[in-house]
């Protein structure tokens, strides 16, 4: 799409737009950036065009969340209640109903789905989101992909108030997480955002041609997706002893999300056994025996193929970004 | 590089336009590898460049390829081939507002739209005050967009892009917006910013405003560059263009749209005929009036529709030709009505103050003494430009019988731009006994960068305190800029 580089003065970027406008030469003398409008961009070039434009990313975030909760009484409230009735619902569901035993199961179930709603809202949104702002993208130009970037950047802010609501859940059931592995959480963090870029930009681009692909993907990230990573469940409880019977285990951590929600719930829920609430009082492991290592090597893992498809995406929506004022 | 602000390199832009458009799955699967498409070259092979602080005016008909260029420069759109290269700022002006948020604020509105434009927070709150002043605002300003009114919303919309410092201003036909007060502010923005040297990409059909403020323009058609040049001269060419494609209709749209809105309206309004206003839609009226009286007035089916002489006003043209019985009462037949043009080359149109002949060659049955010919030229919107015949002339004709051939002889048609109708009919004694409306029609195509409605000639000059100073493109202006060759 559009490049922009430095023109002979290097550097010139910042300075000449600070430049101010005193007299009528200065327009021709002050220095300018060259931006070149071809079929073919670099993915580094569509990233430093990304970079120029951060504070658009900022703006569309803001305006996405102020734009959201508009004319709601409630408002902001509205991000920290709806995570809070899923809770409800599901802590009713396999609490009382189908009970499976697990100690403050809400803190457990919480921490997995903390950071799957981070994902998923993220690019079930950015899916969307370039057709959506169909009238911006045919008239206004700017790197597309930042459309798809605010999506996942107000998702994050939205796990940030889920994060908050969390706090509040653990200082009121008094469960203290596993302090020394805190920092977990942010690596943790990292492989999900850029898994979801990459996705949400791939995604936004694809949906363009084919408009099927929303509803392809409300419905696999939002069931199967769900439910094959071990949020209202246990894997190692559950799945873990079948799999292995099999020696697939590995099967179900080609999910990348698997090993980051275990991650948190490692972190937050904090214990590995713990007994049944039943009054059998049998020993649960809730998760795998892991050394910390283990978690690192498998986020690192994750982070570097979410780069990869990172890399591809860029390129992928690259290419496609070309015809999105005619297709749309 | 250097002194060019804006390089478009052999830009091509292909739209595949297909047949049936499949965007879902279930059908690009069905009709996958099959799917009937066409290519349509939306631009082929376009380069120019446009040179820091200048102004370049873009003209070519609907279809053209103007906006695709338009959008390939401005980046939302990519050329299949080719590249533009734009040195720094680019402010478009695609579509007033469009980056607008319905539900944000004024206020929100342009910290965002600055954003988009590439400008700092900190650079649009030095900015803030003026976009809101010059957007007649105040205290709306913290409104939601969606309550202004549409006049509001483009006002804010123009005063955004105008006042985010651009280097390159390309402005999409955006200038037609607002009252007549705000666009003549615009104007006058868009005037200041030649003068402080930025560079400005201006589309539009009107081709008065490209005269009136580029100091070069490119021709398009059919998504290829016809020609580059002075303003004159690519107005000249765009009207030669649009004759060729056979579309008057379409030269006379492309009059149209800004011109009834900025000069000849006022013209129009002011014209001391009181049946100008009403000119426009005059034409048909009278038509019906005489078809349905004639009508009325027949007794016998079989013989002559129109009882001629009766109705001396508005006998078409066409009509009295399909009666094509000897009729006594009108003797004198046109035969054809053709306009003259002074030179022998193959120019097709007039140039202002040019000398034109109407001649017209009738028959007639019989020998008929005082055979009154009448003129009538008019513009495109039927205002009544000349009205002439020969009576009035104190010129006396009697014809005799068989063919013969008349001319009116103007000597100079002190016109500007436009297409011109000739009406033209025949009087005997007895009444009228044929007309043709229109009988021809003639264009003048002005070179100079004068606008209006008629070619004064006129003289600049500086009496004392200073010396004459030249015109934009280095010429100084002769006359008005009629150029009379």
């Amino acid at each position: 799409m559009a490049l922009e580089a430095p023109a002979q003065p290097p550097d010139a970027g910042t300075a000449g737009v600070t430049s101010v406008l005193t007299g009528e030469g200065s327009i021709a003398t002050r220095p300018k950036t060259t931006r070149v409008v071809s079929a073919h961009t670099s993915v580094l070039a569509r990233l430093k065009e990304i970079w120029r434009a951060r504070e658009l990313l900022v703006y569309l975030v803001r305006t996405e969340i102020k734009v959201k909760y508009k004319n709601s009484v409630l408002g902001l409230l509205w991000s920290m209640v709806s995570p809070a009735l899923t809770l409800a619902v599901y802590t009713m569901v396999f609490g009382v109903f189908l009970k499976n035993g697990m100690p403050n199961f809400v803190i457990y179930l919480f921490s997995g789905l903390l950071l799957w709603n981070f994902f998923s809202t993220g690019i079930l949104t950015a899916t969307g989101v370039v057709v959506n702002n169909a009238g911006l993208v045919k008239k206004v130009s700017f790197p597309r992909e930042i459309l798809a970037l605010a999506a996942i950047g107000s998702a994050g802010v939205f796990f940030f108030f889920q994060a908050c609501v969390m706090v509040i859940f653990m200082v009121a059931l008094q469960w203290a997480p596993a302090w020394p592995l805190l920092y977990l959480v942010l690596v943790a963090l990292v492989p999900t955002l850029v898994l979801s870029c990459a996705l949400g930009i791939l995604l936004a681009a694809v949906n363009v041609y084919m408009r099927d692909t929303q509803h392809l993907v409300t419905v696999l990230v939002g069931s199967a997706w769900f439910w094959a990573c071990p949020i209202v469940y246990s894997f190692q409880e559950t799945l873990a002893p079948r799999l292995a019977a099999h020696g697939l285990g590995w099967l179900y951590f080609l999910n990348p999300l698997t090993i980051l929600v275990m991650t948190y719930q490692r972190v937050l829920y904090g214990r590995l056994t713990v007994h049944s609430t039943e009054p059998t009082h049998a020993v649960l492991h809730i998760l795998p025996h892991w050394p910390v290592t283990t978690y690192l090597w498998g986020d690192g893992v994750v982070l570097v193929f979410a780069a990869a498809l990172f890399y591809v995406a860029m390129g992928v929506f690259g290419r496609l970004a070309g015809n999105f004022a005619e297709e749309l | 590089m250097g002194s060019q602000a804006v390089e478009v390199q052999g830009v091509s832009k292909r739209f595949r336009l297909y047949h049936e458009k499949y965007t879902s799955l279930k059908e690009r699967v069905i009709h996958a590898g099959r799917i009937p498409y066409q290519d349509l070259w939306a631009l082929r092979d376009v380069g120019f460049d446009v040179r820091e602080g200048e102004t370049l005016g873009i003209l070519g008909r609907n279809g053209s390829g103007k906006s695709t260029l338009l959008k390939c420069i401005c980046g939302v759109l990519q050329p299949t081939s080719g590249q533009v290269v734009v040195r720094g700022k680019l402010a478009g002006l695609l579509e007033l507002g469009a980056g607008f948020q319905q539900e944000l604020s004024g206020r929100e509105n342009i910290y965002l739209n600055g954003s988009m434009l590439g400008l700092s927070k900190r650079e649009v709150d030095r900015m803030f005050d003026d976009i809101v002043e010059f957007a007649e605002l105040g205290q709306f300003i913290d409104n939601q967009v969606k309550f202004y009114s549409s006049g509001m919303y483009v006002r804010l919309g123009f005063a955004v892009a105008v006042n985010v410092d651009p280097d390159v201003l390309v402005i999409d036909e955006v200038l037609a917006v607002g009252d007549e007060r705000f666009q003549r502010k615009c104007m006058e923005r868009v005037k200041q910013f030649q003068r402080e040297g930025r560079t400005i990409l201006f589309v539009s059909h009107a081709p008065d405003l490209v005269r009136n403020l580029c100091d070069r323009a490119v021709v398009l058609a059919d998504g290829e560059m016809v020609g580059m040049g002075a303003p004159g001269e690519a107005v000249r060419l765009f009207r030669e263009r649009l004759l060729e494609a056979g579309d008057v209709l379409g030269a006379r749209e492309a009059e149209g749209a800004l011109d009834v809105a900025s000069e000849e309206a006022p013209a129009l309004a002011e014209g001391s005929d009181p049946i100008a206003p009403a000119g426009v839609g005059l034409a048909p009226a009278p038509m019906a009036a005489v078809a349905s009286s004639a009508a009325s007035a027949t007794s016998d089916p079989a013989g002559a529709a129109i009882v001629p002489g009766t109705e001396p006003g508005l006998a078409q043209g066409a009509e009295a030709r399909t009666h094509n019985g000897p009729g006594d009462s009108r003797p004198v037949r046109l035969v054809e009505v053709s306009s003259v043009l002074p030179t022998t080359s193959t120019r097709r149109y007039l140039l202002p103050g040019e000398p034109l002949t109407i001649r017209v060659a009738f028959e007639s049955t019989r020998a008929v003494e005082g055979v009154v010919f009448q003129l009538d030229i008019r513009n495109d919107e039927g205002l009544g430009l000349f009205s002439t015949d020969t009576e009035a002339l104190g010129v006396r004709c009697d014809v005799q019988p068989g063919p013969g051939t008349f001319e009116f002889r103007l000597e100079s048609v002190p016109l500007l731009d436009g297409a011109y109708d000739v009406n033209l009919g025949v009087q005997t004694s007895s009444g009228l006994s044929d007309w043709r409306e229109p009988a021809c029609r003639f264009e003048v195509m002005n070179p100079g960068r004068s606008t209006g409605a008629v070619a004064i000639p006129v003289q600049a000059a500086l009496v004392g305190g200073g010396a004459l100073s030249v015109a934009r493109d280095g010429l100084a202006v002769p006359a008005d800029g009629t150029v009379v060759r």
